[in-house]
């Protein structure tokens, strides 16, 4: 599947489009499918998401590359400053 | 140390003020992100891969206890609690929001601080000896030139859309602790005719630098008076403004120029361009200069120790420390006596005033992360500093701290101190003091993570007794070609690639980054993360069997060249 | 506006010409034995990060070049603070500026650090009378 990745304008938080806007979990992110640069594109313009992407997820939506791996988990040699699931965004 | 006057703080508000209205002008959507970018870069704001990263400078890396304290406040009330002292003597905050990067840079400006040009294709940070003024063998200290330079780069007209960045470096000692010929302009205070009464003036290297293509800084001039220090180095930015390359933002470096250039010609085109802006007085007068020293002077008690180590015709200074202590019976045994004294014999070093010591300490705990220290280590530090070290802190491009005056007989309730603090690792130049760049786990340009190789191979090492027996090894550790960790100057340098999507590491060997420069070479086919770890050990476990009499690693290696290496990693 | 000047080519051709316009890679220089017949210098930026134009016109204003110099195309508000410095009195961005913001953003620095193609005085020489 793909994902459409980038971020926030406001906080710099690593956020996810999750179908009618952004979230921080990677678990609300949605599949953009053949969409993709479509929605990147009207996203970009709206300007609220720093340099917007594509990525290629697995069939479970996790990323393929380690770097978006990395970006949705936190640094991983700070596992105390990981993403909780009831984290809010921090803006 | 240098202190605002009515002018530098005026500036430095200005800066806060104009700052705020960007920022604002990006939050309303006015700016793009292209258009905001190389403003916010030029105030040492980047978007990395989880938020945004603030870089402040530490000119030359010296900071008194009270910027020390708001380094930790603003870990504590703006980021997450901890900071990054980088291979060019700043501090980055990781998880820094746009919405409060004015607030920062505002309470930055009550302590006489900022984080003016710490990034972009401008002048950034002037670098220097982090022994500076404290270090018997050093002809002047170099920090007020350091400063004048600071001061003529900051907001420099001409300067500031250079065709990439410039690192700028000065020393003022045969040592070179600063990586100078490294650096885009490297600067050595020397003195000529000393029998004569001497005259100080600037030895200039040109066009050094690591990154995808490493390269020594050539000699450019043998000396420049250091009345012409800041015209010359400003005929050296233009002629690079004017001819560096455009077309490649991977050819746009100084180095490149030079190297395609020659350095001869560009010697000649340098100093063409001298003879002209030599005439419009851009070198401030002598009085600004003395104005300038005149605040770096050494604290009354260390000059008054100098005075009396002249008079009485024994000028040299301790050059060991722990013998003194170990002969001193108030020093002597007490709990953890060994750790003391290992932690002496490693981390400090002789000061130029008898009865004082230079103490490093260490950000490279085994299991920490090289150069992190939480707010509660920076506030300690802080104190530490201003009790024992006459309020002044060094930060290194090793990414450690360094007290400058600290009392020999306050050895011990510093280590103390320490040690209840985290931070009495006794492994400064061994090869737990790892160099390691953020890498993949922050950086938005690394190719693969740096902290956990260096962790690994800290582990691997962890036995002080084993370290040093190694004895001085300098390890290095890059996550992406840039070479942020510096790996092209490490003893031993690790290089992190992405191979097809998966991390790989590149192994080399032989460089340096002391008076003794050289780059390091790869030694053959890269490595996963615990190979990398046991390629490592087969390297230093050759050295202890190829060693002879003192030699380090490094003068073992050029003595016996990379087979006898390569043998033992690939064989 | 600058498509009409000549370029530095046809400048150096036609003796008749007043007017020049320099691109990045074009050296000022070549306009020193010719100032007293200029009355007009243009300085290209066709890329705001290309900063080559800033030393096109500090080296036009130390050879004592007087005249009206001017900044033409990709050029920012942070840009016409270090512009002015560097000698340029007049400018042509592409895109229009904002007149209130260009004020503030020139009267934004009391002090500079360092001598240039302006009459700013440094803070050094302000320090020391």
């Amino acid at each position: 599947m793909k994902l459409l990745t980038g971020n926030d304008l406001k906080s710099g938080a690593v956020t996810w489009w999750a179908g009618a806007g952004w979230s921080i979990h990677l678990t609300d992110a949605a599949d953009v499918g053949a969409d993709g640069d479509t929605i990147l594109t009207a996203e970009d313009a709206a300007r609220r998401v720093n340099a917007p992407y594509l990525v290629d997820a697995d069939d479970a939506g996790l990323p393929l590359h380690i770097k978006d791996r990395i970006r949705a988990a936190g640094p991983s040699v700070r596992s105390d400053l990981a993403l909780k699931p009831a984290d809010e965004w921090a803006a | 140390m240098y202190q605002y006057d009515q002018y530098d703080q005026a500036i430095v508000d200005a800066r806060v003020d104009e700052f705020r209205d960007q920022v604002a002008r990006r939050l309303s959507g006015a700016l793009s992100e292209d258009q905001f970018k190389p403003l916010r870069l030029m105030n040492g704001l980047y978007l990395q891969l989880h938020a945004y990263m603030l870089r402040v400078a530490i000119p030359y890396g010296t900071l008194n206890s009270r910027q020390m304290h708001m380094l930790a406040h603003i870990a504590r009330r703006y980021d997450r609690d901890y900071g990054h002292f980088t291979t060019r003597q700043n501090i980055q905050y990781n998880w820094v929001k746009l919405s409060d990067a004015p607030d920062i840079l505002a309470d930055l400006a009550s302590v006489e601080m900022h984080a003016i040009q710490t990034s972009g294709n401008c002048i950034r940070n002037i670098s220097a000896d982090q022994f500076a003024g404290a270090s018997a063998d050093e002809v002047t200290d170099p920090r007020p030139w350091a400063e004048l330079l600071r001061q003529w780069s900051s907001f420099h007209p001409e300067f500031s859309y250079l065709p990439r960045k410039f690192k700028i470096a000065v020393i003022a000692s045969e040592q070179d602790r600063a990586a100078m010929r490294l650096h885009d302009i490297g600067i050595r205070i020397v003195e000529r005719d000393s029998e004569l009464g001497g005259e100080l003036g600037a030895q200039i290297y040109v066009g050094g630098g690591m990154g995808r293509t490493p390269m020594i800084a050539p000699l450019i001039r043998e000396f420049v008076p250091l009345s012409d220090l800041l015209s010359f180095v400003e005929a050296c930015l233009r002629v690079y403004n004017r001819y560096g390359r455009r077309d490649n933002i991977y050819k746009a470096r100084i180095k490149i120029l030079i190297h395609e250039l020659g350095a001869e010609e560009f010697a000649r085109q340098v100093e063409a361009e001298f003879a002209q802006v030599k005439t419009l007085g851009i070198d401030p007068p002598v009085a600004e200069f003395e104005r300038v020293a005149a605040q770096f002077a050494l604290p009354e008690p260390i000059q008054t120790a100098l005075r009396h180590s002249r008079e009485s015709g024994n000028p040299t200074p301790d050059s060991d420390v722990l013998t003194g202590l170990e002969l001193d019976p108030r020093f002597r045994g007490g709990d953890n006596w060994g750790g003391f004294t290992a932690w002496v014999r490693q981390n400090t070093h002789p000061h130029k005033a008898p009865g004082h010591a230079i103490v490093t300490i260490s950000l490279k705990p085994v299991g920490g992360i090289p150069g992190d220290a939480s707010s509660a280590q920076i506030d300690a530090m802080a104190e530490l500093a201003l009790r024992y070290s006459h309020d002044e802190l060094r930060v290194t491009h090793s990414q450690n701290i360094v007290f400058p005056h600290v009392a020999v007989t306050d050895l011990r309730a510093v280590y103390d101190a320490l040690v209840k603090a985290g931070l009495a690792s006794a492994n400064i130049d061994l090869i737990t003091d790892i160099i390691a760049c953020p890498g993949l786990d922050y950086c938005s340009l690394a190719n693969a993570r740096s902290i956990p190789v260096a962790q690994k191979i800290a582990a691997r090492f962890a036995d002080g007794a084993r370290q040093r027996d190694l004895g001085e090894l300098k390890l290095k550790i890059s996550g992406c070609i840039n070479a942020c960790g510096h790996h092209h100057a490490g003893h031993i340098g690790i290089l992190g690639v992405d191979r097809k999507g998966t991390e790989n590491y590149q192994l080399s060997l032989g460089g340096s980054g002391a008076e003794d420069v050289s780059l390091a070479k790869i030694t053959g086919p890269g490595f996963d993360e615990d190979g990398i770890v046991d390629a490592v050990e087969r390297v230093t476990d050759r050295y202890l069997a190829l060693r002879e009499g003192g030699e380090r690693f490094l003068d073992t290696y050029r003595r016996v060249g990379m087979d006898p290496f390569k043998e033992v990693i690939y064989g | 506006m600058g498509e009409h000047l000549p370029t530095l080519d046809a400048f150096l051709t036609l003796g008749a010409a007043r007017t020049v316009r320099l691109e990045p890679a074009d050296d000022a220089r070549a306009l020193l034995l010719h100032l007293d017949r200029l009355n007009l210098v243009e300085i290209a930026f066709p890329a705001f990060r290309d900063g080559r134009g800033y030393s096109s016109a500090r080296i036009l204003r130390q050879a004592g070049y007087t005249g009206p110099l001017r900044a033409a195309g990709d050029i920012l508000l942070d840009q016409i603070v270090y512009m002015k410095r560097c000698g340029f009195d007049t400018f042509a961005p592409d895109a229009p500026l904002d007149a209130e913001a260009v004020k503030r953003a020139l009267n934004r620095y009391d002090a500079v650090y360092q001598r240039a193609a302006d009459d700013a005085i440094p803070v050094w020489q302000l320090r020391h009378g």
